[in-house]
């Protein structure tokens, strides 16, 4: 019996795994909206109207959720017992750590596009490494713990590519 | 003579089934109703065959008012009752109106910040403004189809920050309309040119109306409407194309001049006259009798796309604006529609097909096409199209968030957010034994709250004292499907909660709508307690329906106990609709069916849910 307190893998009827397709999370999507989105539901009474936006709340969340990895794999981690806690757990390894200082003194040297562009290939081709490792930690040696790691990074990457994007915009 | 209806077997029809929806375009400069009817989406004329409603109201002195083509007229002669483009006020304060001086009108505002405009009737809000424009096409309708309106959609600008949209929605209560949705305007275009049967892809809305210019840029993903980026100029319009022409006019005949009233108002009738001449005619003649002589210019198409060559620069410079804003080229944008009656003009489709690259798409009538759409979507959400695979499912436009320390915004919803949707943020307290939180709702981009919109404040209050820190304040927002926020604010250690529904800064309370229905316009004449048994009625009508519908789909869900007692609900409704008189009894008759219902459409819910995966399952496997 599929309920509100599903969780999204249960709720969009896909394995509880990192590796996803997005082109069925994004017909799962439509087709659960389909069938709970308020609009389907404008004729009749308050009571269904209620209904159908928690709902229609609920299939949203866990879409956002399910679509993007990073939100993913930490909901995965939180799912098998390993919550992320980014807030309070900061501690990265140090070549990492390492790594993330290069770049930023990288970013803030470069003044031209072409550089900037070629920083944010560099920085895509680490998260898409990430996001390799997460898979073969979630899905194939199921070690959430290890994996928390790699969301954090994960983070860390997602942010410094925002900056990246960010100074493109005031250069182009 | 009424046509007889002929059914398939099997399927009579019922006249009760079809439920009167209409879509309805509330403009700057004029409105709109449409219907679908018979398949086909339609504009309803008035008694005079015109289906726009110039967007201008007059009040008079005692009770009386004139609305539309009559408040028009009136408008030289009365201009401080006459209140025309009001949705530029809609949801405004007073401090958001700019060039107060150079309007007619005497502003007022109200205490929660509410402007009014200042009327020989006393003050009127832009929402009683709006409303009576809405009742005039709801009464239009009801006419039209000699029956009760079930519902309607109204669209409104694509940009419309939360205040303004309520004040849209409070607008359409107060008219005594049944809000099926909000929808935006470039939305309603796209799907009155069917753009949602089409494969995916970019659009452009180019939207020329008689005073301002918007440009929508939508994606279209799996019946996925997304705003990408909104733009334009509200202060550019066919009026400034007239006033074009007009000077183009007078610089041939230097020794003519028009300074009075008059003469300008002839000379630009003339040149709005010339204008729509050209756009089938190569050449016209713009006669115009003014005091010191008579105007007579022979304007060629190329003279006047000459004069005008500037505004038409100005529309392409906002189009790639909006592109740049949306991070897209040209070349990423699959059609273009075209909205707005000034878009007729050659030289906008030319300009429009220069820059894209491509022949806009204009075989509907620009003046109506929102208008369609808003109409196709209210035949759907009406449930009179069971087949129809139509699912809107909106944006929020801008970002919703809270003011934290030091005038920052902490945004909660991001723009673009499919809605409805619901999110969290957990705060703290910032002082020792703090037992109130003041939370200040924002919308916009901005990072601090001077450049945002105040949505609302409220209060958290009776939070036990705690060290600085240790409280858990878990704010929620909730935005429902036609855009329009609920926050909740709640303390998880003690459990204590504050909610409020995001309108009161410059909407109305639910208490001011119902003063304002007592006080009625739109009952002026009508006998107030009549019309609320009828709308009680209309209500527990609809309920009725609602319920018979959900049983006979699913009544197998509900055990015999169940089922006895929601039949018991319906049997004294049934009777209530019947005998009551008293239009307060019938809405409580009404809430109980509805409460007794409540868990049986949740259980259909879930039910419905299941079956969606079970399809599926059938089509993966």
């Amino acid at each position: 019996m599929i309920s509100l307190q599903a969780n999204d893998f249960e709720l969009f009827d896909v394995p509880a795994r990192f590796e996803q397709d997005r082109a069925q999370l994004d017909a799962r999507w439509k087709a659960l909206q389909r069938e709970a989105h308020p609009d389907r539901f404008a004729a009749e009474g308050a009571a269904a109207q209620r209904v159908a936006m928690q709902w229609s709340v609920r299939i949203n969340e866990a879409y956002q959720r399910l679509k993007d990895p990073l939100k993913r794999a930490a909901y995965l981690c939180e799912l098998q017992g390993a919550p992320v806690q980014a807030e309070n757990n900061t501690a990265m390894p140090a070549a990492f750590l390492m790594q993330q200082m290069e770049w930023r003194e990288n970013l803030d040297d470069t003044e031209s596009p072409e550089g900037l562009e070629a920083l944010a290939d560099e920085v895509s081709s680490e998260q898409r490494r990430v996001q390799q490792e997460l898979a073969r930690l979630l899905d194939e040696v199921q070690d959430p713990l290890q994996a928390v790691g790699q969301v954090r990074a994960l983070m860390f990457i997602e942010r410094f590519t925002q900056e990246v994007n960010a100074k493109l915009d005031r250069l182009t | 003579m009424a046509l007889l209806q002929i059914s398939e077997p099997g399927q009579s029809p019922d006249p009760h089934q079809r439920r009167i929806a209409v879509g309805i375009d509330l403009g700057t400069t004029h409105s709109l109703v449409a219907s679908v009817r018979s398949g086909v989406a339609e504009c309803l004329p008035d008694d005079e065959g015109r289906v726009i409603l110039p967007s201008v109201v007059r009040f008079m002195p005692g009770q009386g008012r004139q609305i539309g083509f009559d408040a028009v007229q009136s408008a030289a002669s009365d201009p401080v009752n006459t209140i025309s483009s009001v949705k530029r006020f809609m949801g405004r304060g007073l401090n958001d109106i700019a060039d107060r001086s150079k309007l007619p009108y005497e502003f007022t505002a109200s205490e929660q910040g509410m402007l009014s405009i200042q009327t020989v009737q006393g003050p009127k809000s832009p929402v009683e403004v709006s409303a009576e424009i809405l009742a005039t096409l709801r009464y239009r309708a009801e006419d039209t189809f000699n029956d009760d309106l079930y519902g309607a959609v109204i669209t409104v600008p694509a940009y419309f920050d939360d205040a303004q949209r309520q004040a849209t929605k409070d607008a359409a209560q107060l008219a005594g309309l049944n809000v099926l949705r909000l929808i935006n305007e470039p939305t309603a275009a796209a799907i009155a040119y069917g753009l949602d049967n089409a494969s995916e892809g970019v659009y452009a809305v180019f939207d020329l109306g008689g005073g301002t210019f918007d440009i929508s840029i939508l994606r279209l993903t799996q019946g996925v409407f997304e705003v990408l980026s909104t733009g334009g100029d509200s202060a550019l319009g066919g009026d400034d194309y007239d006033q074009a022409l007009a000077d183009a006019a007078m610089a041939r005949q230097p020794a003519l001049q028009a300074t009075t009233a008059e003469d300008k108002t002839v000379l630009k009738a003339a040149a709005r006259a010339a204008k729509e001449a050209l756009t089938s005619a190569d050449v016209v003649t713009l006669n115009a009798a003014l005091s010191s002589g008579t105007l007579s210019v022979q304007i060629s198409r190329t003279d006047f796309e000459q004069a005008t060559q500037a505004l038409s620069a100005r529309c392409v410079t906002a189009v790639r604006k909006a592109l740049r804003d949306a991070q897209l080229a040209k070349e990423d944008v699959q059609g273009v529609v075209m909205v707005g009656g000034s878009t007729r003009m050659p030289q906008i489709q030319q300009a429009v097909a220069d820059f894209f690259g491509q022949a806009p798409l204009n075989n509907l009538n620009p003046d109506e096409v929102v208008a369609l759409g808003a109409a196709i979507q209210a035949n759907q959400l009406a449930g009179n199209n069971a087949a129809g695979e139509l699912l809107l499912l909106d944006v929020i436009p801008l970002s919703l968030g809270i003011e934290t320390m030091g005038g920052l915004v902490e945004r909660i919803i991001p723009r673009n957010q499919t809605i409805p949707t619901a999110m969290a943020q957990d705060f703290t307290t910032y002082q020792d034994g703090q037992t109130a939180l003041a939370l200040h709702v924002v919308q916009g981009e901005r990072d601090l709250v001077q450049d945002c919109r105040s949505l609302a404040r409220f209060e958290l209050r009776g939070i036990p004292p705690m060290a600085a820190g240790a409280a858990r304040i878990r704010v929620t927002f909730t935005v429902d499907a036609d855009g329009l926020l609920n926050v909740g604010a709640k303390e998880q250690i003690s459990g204590v909660e504050a909610r409020i529904d995001v309108k009161p800064s410059y909407g109305l309370s639910d208490d001011q709508i119902a003063t304002m229905l007592q006080e009625s316009f739109t009952t002026a004449q009508a006998d107030m307690k009549a019309r609320a048994l009828v709308e009680a009625r209309v209500d527990a009508d609809r309920m009725l329906l609602a319920t018979r519908s959900a049983l006979a789909a699913d009544g197998q869900l509900l055990s015999a106990d169940e089922r006895a007692s929601i039949d018991a609900l319906m049997v004294t409704l049934l009777a209530a609709i019947q005998t009551e008189q008293d239009a307060k009894a019938l809405e409580d008759c009404t809430q109980a069916l509805a409460k007794g219902t409540e868990a049986f459409a949740a259980e259909r819910m879930n039910h419905s849910i299941q079956k969606a995966l079970a399809g599926q399952n059938i089509q993966t496997l």
